[in-house]
């Protein structure tokens, strides 16, 4: 007799396997207790942080653990609903506005996550008769709402301006009714997009852009508004989309638009009218994040040190990462998925939590040990985290002939 | 216009390096349980079969193709509107 789980026993085997090898579940990865914003116990010990898309280190910020205390003893724990059955809570549209005010653009709502903000409007924003062209290394988020949607979706080659502008040409009068969606840096290899030159083709065809500054908010551009503000395209893309749960430190998802047409879009979108909104508490540290990010470009700096130390050691050992420099570092592995797996226990077993990526996810294949730096990693943390690389290279010279 | 015989000629060359083992490919071969298509492998014969007959396949039609006929049938209509 079969089973609805029948389905899901390669996935049991091939857990079983990897914990074979590495004595832990990579992907079940328990921590005990949260120590501070790059350090934490897993395991019995204490181990460093480095996977963690904390960009700022704002999860221990003495201003926005108060501003959420506040709100969690004034608001309570929860709102208990979504916003259009239960009501917006001030705190909701105060962040809005603040939000659309940071990015000057004319419109911004906020979700419940940064997932639900790609689903909501990937999924709402274009119809039957519009076009989705995306890259194909856009988060699952983005692909997850074009498949909730209606829209005809289509792929470019990744970071391929070419490609692109080859694929509008196809589109004929089409072209015009078409969303291009790329990102700030793509969150598996670090890469930034060519956003000028994909301005520039989308542009000639009268297509609209929306870019996912999910992982260079707060990281990228003089007052960390992202890429399109550190290229000075802002007021050439037409939607931008991001997280609170990286650069923000809390949980959330927004949606911003130079277009004010954007809040009619907001009473259409099933995964904003059918979720619970944000917390109190989350929505106030958020807030408190944002102004902290738009007051101090310290923080920035101090990851950019850090992200810049940690890739040219890492090249110096002669590691194959990403194509630049980013806070986050992919390390990539001429090594088979249990050996891979193997040496990120050992760096676990060294102290060192990064992220373990396995085929099919990464791009191109092969696997990675991917790392997220953060403002707040100390030098001694980068020496760490550097002496823990040196050993496994160690191993891996070891392997190769 | 091509037939479905001479697309499906074309998809054979296009799978065949794809395949874990060597079988037989035809128009009832299933991408997923025959041929060993896991998610990412469909991209990457996508984006192939674009290269190959240049044209832009939509994400969309992925529900409805299970076998190399589905694929192929498909592919003519894209190629008729192309």
């Amino acid at each position: 007799m079969t089973s609805l789980f029948d389905k899901f026993l390669p996935l049991e085997e091939t857990r079983a396997e990897l914990v074979a090898v590495s004595g832990v579940d990579p992907f079940h990865v328990v921590v005990e207790k949260v120590v501070s914003a790059t350090e934490a116990m897993i395991n019995g010990r204490k181990v460093i942080m480095a996977g963690t898309n904390n960009y700022l280190g704002l999860t221990f910020d003495p201003e926005c653990i108060a501003a959420a205390c506040t709100a969690l003893r004034e608001e309570g724990t929860g709102t208990t609903g979504s916003r259009m059955a239960n009501g917006s809570y001030a705190a909701h549209v105060a962040l809005e506005n603040e939000l659309a005010a940071f990015f000057n653009c004319a419109a911004a709502i906020v979700f419940s996550t940064g997932y639900i903000a790609n689903l909501a409007i990937l999924s709402t924003l274009t119809g039957p008769e519009d076009v989705i062209l995306l890259d194909t290394d856009c988060h699952a988020s983005i692909y997850d709402g074009t498949r909730l949607g209606s829209a005809q979706v289509i792929r470019f080659l990744h970071n391929n301006p070419a490609d692109l502008e080859k694929r509008l040409q196809r589109l004929g009068d089409r072209a015009g009714n078409t969303l291009v969606v790329v990102e700030g840096i793509y969150s598996m290899l670090g890469d930034r997009a060519p956003l000028r030159e994909i301005i520039d083709v989308k542009n000639r065809f009268g297509a609209s852009l929306l870019v996912d500054e999910a992982h260079s908010l707060g990281v990228l551009g003089q007052q960390g508004r992202g890429l399109a503000e550190e290229v000075g395209v802002e007021t050439e893309v037409d939607f931008i989309t991001g997280t609170f749960s990286k650069s923000l430190g809390s949980i959330g998802g927004f949606c911003v638009s130079r277009w004010a047409e954007l809040e009619n879009v907001r009473y259409a979108m099933r995964p904003y009218i059918f979720t619970a909104s944000s917390s109190p508490s989350l929505i106030s540290s958020t807030r408190k994040a944002l102004e902290i990010l738009y007051r101090s470009t310290a923080l920035r700096e101090k990851l950019w040190d850090n992200a810049t130390q940690l890739y040219q050691g890492l090249v110096a050992m002669g590691f194959e990462l990403g194509p630049e420099i980013s806070p986050v570092i992919a390390v990539r592995l001429p090594a088979s998925v249990g050996e891979a797996t193997a040496l990120w226990r050992d760096l676990l077993t060294q102290g060192i939590y990064v992220n373990l990526v396995l085929p099919p996810a990464t791009p191109g294949g092969g696997s990675l040990l991917r790392c997220s730096l953060s403002a707040a990693h100390s030098q001694v943390q980068i020496n760490a985290i550097l002496d823990a690389f040196s050993l496994i290279k160690e191993k891996l010279q070891m392997h190769q002939p | 216009m091509q037939s479905k015989e001479d697309i499906l000629e074309q998809l054979y060359e296009l799978v065949r390096p794809y395949t874990k083992k060597p079988i037989e490919l035809g128009e009832e071969t299933g991408l997923a349980n025959e041929v060993g298509l896991d998610s990412v492998k469909v991209m990457d014969l996508i984006t192939q079969t674009e290269d190959h007959f240049d044209i832009s396949i939509p994400l969309n039609i992925l529900p409805d193709v299970r076998t190399l006929g589905d694929f192929a049938e498909q592919l003519q209509k894209l190629l008729k509107d192309s």
